[in-house]
């Protein structure tokens, strides 16, 4: 339980002080950059690193290449999406998860079987 | 060739209180989420959720809401604007992910033999040197086409 604790502030932690740092920066398209930025990885690759070991770390980076594909996929398309047709940017990014989460755990099953 | 990247509070000026603590809280929430699944389901799928968008979908929804509430000061509607905005800070973090699976190739290859900070801290300097390359290339290829076609 405690581990669950020190993992939620760390990472809203990091998650802020990447937010901030993005808000603080002109234009938007670079300011955009840091919704890409490793925040959660960085916040539980270090605590992994310290309670598992690396190679449990390394495996689960392994992971994070295809969540990170599906990551690119949701950006390209929310951002094709909003500049095109104009929709509502928390509908379509709500919507969205739903692709992300299915890339994310197909790509995770092929590269598994 | 202007382009100019510059720093501004007025983002920061912008932003309330509860939406500090939204990332706060999301942050955490994920960063908790993916340390449980790792230890239900195995790190191999855990590692899924190291690069889930939730912070992504809350950026372009306060980036909207930014925009939309700043036009409507000028009182314009300011929702299309407000939409353009945001689709713009999803164009950012497309090329935020492509440095964010070089950063994971470079943690998987190179953590198991070296120092874990180090690989960390390495990994995380990559990431922002990629993404800046990637987005200077983007912004001068645009800049290009853009001189190109209006000179036609």
């Amino acid at each position: 339980m405690s581990d669950i604790i020190v993992r939620f502030f760390i990472g809203g932690l990091v998650v802020s002080v990447f937010s901030i740092i993005s808000d603080l920066l002109k234009p938007k398209t670079f300011a955009g950059l840091f919704g890409g930025a490793p925040s959660i990885a960085l916040a539980t690759l270090a605590l992994t690193v310290i309670s598992e070991g690396k190679q449990y770390a390394a495996t689960e980076a392994r992971s994070m290449i295809l969540g990170a594909l599906a990551l690119l996929a949701y950006a390209l398309v929310l951002s094709h999406v909003l500049l095109r047709f104009r929709r509502s940017a928390l509908r379509v990014s709500m919507v969205l998860l739903i692709f992300w989460t299915g890339m994310a755990t197909g790509l995770w099953y092929v590269m598994a079987s | 060739m202007a382009m100019i990247v510059s720093i501004s509070t007025s983002g920061l000026k912008r932003s309330k209180w509860w939406e500090f603590m939204l990332r706060f809280v999301l942050g955490g929430l994920v960063t908790a989420g993916a340390g449980v699944l790792s230890k239900k389901c195995g790190p191999g799928f855990g590692g899924l959720f190291l690069a889930f968008p939730a912070i992504l979908a809350s950026s372009v929804t306060l980036v909207e809401k930014h925009e939309r509430e700043r036009k409507q000061q000028k009182a314009m509607s300011g929702s299309i604007r407000g939409r353009l905005a945001a689709g713009a800070d999803a164009a950012g973090a497309s090329m935020g992910s492509i440095a964010l699976i070089v950063f994971a190739v470079c943690v998987w290859q190179l953590l198991p033999d070296h120092s874990a900070w180090l690989v960390i801290g390495g990994a995380t300097l990559l990431w922002a040197m990629v993404c800046v390359t990637v987005w200077y290339l983007w912004k001068r290829n645009l800049l290009r086409y853009r001189s190109i076609h209006s000179s036609d």
